[in-house]
């Protein structure tokens, strides 16, 4: 959703009632800060007029990561990133309770770095350590790579690029075979 | 293909090899046809699918697949980028259930990057990267065989695990794009085939008592699609408060051994009480496949479905796997690709029925 006053993403969403009437602003950041958004919620002219008010404000928080507000997930039914679970945490617990009945809590698997150990028993916990270590080494290749192409050291780059197209070509010889189509095999 | 009235079988097609999941063998495969383990898991550290743009998308598909490629996850892998792939290419991974209808649905080109590692010969085990979640791994086997795809995919899971940080709250467990798949991430489903449910009225219960059971009823494309050729895909809709080992055990151990003997009940009375109706309905079916010159998708497989309940009756004297296999060969893109051209939905129709002909003649 687009702020009201400029092109910027809406992050804050006010929704003030005034006697029953809703009234909805969509801004970003910035001119929410400009308009000095939900900290002075009174019109001006209806507090002039001496007339009575009856006024409430909420600022609907937005996930600081992937700006999803909690209306955006009730309207598409997605959440945006892994911290959404954790900023609409209160709001979600219910909801997913009454969608898992009433399962509120994960008592399945968890992820191996979790557990400090391989994850099942049956998988090898000496290639799960292998890999491990492997992606490390592409990650860490793919940092310094980033590092090298920002600071401007193209030779350096250049060997780090070299070095990653070996690892993964290595990677894809152990697991990549030539497309359906390629070996005129047909569906 | 008639000549003054006398019936001449067209030529063979070439010959299309059906996925193992289709062959028609394991546990209670007359009723089961596959059994199929999925898994939702997202990465940590790029934003889910809806909050994703081209540049997050490029790099989830560069981590996933990395991993994927190096994991040996089988003897085999094949690795498709599907936003370069053609429209007939997806349409053929989609009906093979290789991929979602959603997956094949993006946009072409580099904005939305996206694609699927799956093993081969076999076709047991595919990973699609970059669908709602980040990762959707699947495995899929013939006949009633539920632990034995959840062992694969929790396998395969471990693996891609050991390099890539997933998205995991200890509250929450695996932390997916759409709620309902939250926590263990794992749905569990099989395809049934429930002729005599249908023929006798009962397949409503069923229905009604899955439903209550808190379990999807789905036709054979999954979502969002309708029940043909007495196929329906029956999955745990609850992922949240249940260890995988649970979910399995009140599937595998409990209402699908119910279902199966309900549908072979069912196929017992009407061969000795109403074995009239089953021997119309098998002999009828067999003589629109081997006699009819225009067919839809829709009619084929209903006709194969009395087809293969006339055959596991042993009213009609068929090989399972041939009708089996029948049922993904009339799909229109696999059509297309046996018939090796693009074709209209009337050219289908014609083809359809010759191709059809052609293989029950030589079964």
């Amino acid at each position: 959703m687009k702020c009201d006053r400029c092109d910027k993403i809406a992050t804050v969403h006010e929704l003030t009632q005034v006697n029953g009437v809703k009234i909805e602003r969509h801004l970003c950041e910035q001119c929410a800060k400009d308009t000095g958004i939900a900290s002075t919620g009174v019109p001006a002219a209806a507090s002039l007029l001496g007339m009575s008010v009856n006024i409430t404000t909420t600022r609907v928080a937005a996930c600081p990561s992937c700006k999803t507000t909690f209306g955006e997930f009730k309207q598409h039914g997605l959440l945006g990133c892994a911290d959404c679970y954790r900023v609409f945490e209160n709001q979600l617990a219910p909801l997913l309770a009454r969608a898992h009945q009433g399962g509120d809590r994960h008592r399945g698997k968890a992820p191996r770095r979790m557990l400090g150990e391989a994850t099942s028993p049956e998988t090898e916990p000496s290639l799960v350590a292998e890999l491990a270590e492997r992606a490390k080494r592409l990650a860490a290749l793919r940092n310094e790579l980033d590092g090298a192409v920002k600071s401007e050291q193209y030779e350096r780059a250049a060997r780090l690029r070299d070095e990653l197209k070996r690892l993964s070509s290595q990677a894809q010889r152990q697991g990549h075979e030539p497309r359906m189509d390629d070996e005129g095999r047909g569906e | 293909m008639t000549r003054g009235g006398y019936y001449e079988p067209p030529k063979q097609p070439p010959s299309e090899p059906p996925p193992e999941w289709l062959k028609g063998e394991g546990e209670a495969s007359d009723v089961v046809l596959s059994s199929r383990a999925r898994l939702a898991r997202n990465l940590a550290a790029v934003p889910f699918g809806s909050k994703s743009g081209p540049k997050e998308r490029a790099r989830s598909l560069e981590m996933c697949r990395d991993q994927i490629l190096m994991a040996s996850l089988s003897e085999r892998i094949v690795w498709e980028d599907l936003h370069e792939a053609t429209p007939m290419k997806r349409a053929l991974l989609v009906e093979r259930h290789l991929i979602s209808k959603q997956l094949s649905k993006g946009r072409a080109g580099n904005d939305d990057p996206r694609g699927v590692a799956y093993s081969v010969p076999d076709e047991r085990l595919s990973i699609m990267v970059n669908e709602e979640d980040h990762l959707r791994i699947q495995a899929i086997r013939s006949g009633l065989a539920l632990a034995a795809a959840y062992r694969e995919v929790d396998r395969a899971d471990d693996l891609i695990e050991a390099g890539i940080d997933y998205a995991f709250n200890r509250r929450f467990g695996y932390l997916t794009a759409c709620p309902t798949n939250v926590g263990t991430g794992v749905r569990m489903s099989v395809m049934l085939h429930l002729p005599a449910l249908r023929l006798t009225g009962d397949i409503e219960k069923v229905k009604r008592a899955a439903d209550g059971l808190c379990l999807a009823v789905r036709g054979f494309y999954g979502e969002g699609s309708e029940a043909v050729g007495d196929l329906y895909q029956l999955s745990n809709q609850t992922t949240l408060g249940k260890k995988e080992g649970e979910i399995l055990a009140q599937l595998d151990g409990d209402i699908l051994p119910r279902i199966v003997e309900y549908e072979r009940v069912a196929r017992r009375e009407l061969l000795t009480k109403r074995r009239a109706l089953l021997e119309d309905q098998a002999c009828r079916a067999w003589g629109l496949l081997t006699n009819a010159r225009l067919l839809t998708t829709e009619e084929a497989m209903q006709m194969l479905s009395m087809a293969r309940l006339g055959a596991l009756s042993d009213i009609l004297p068929m090989d399972v796997k041939t009708i089996n296999g029948l049922f993904l060969l009339v799909q229109p893109a696999h059509l297309q690709r046996a018939m090796n051209k693009d074709m209209d939905q009337e050219q289908r129709r014609q083809a359809r029925a010759t191709y059809v002909r052609a293989k029950l003649a030589r079964a």
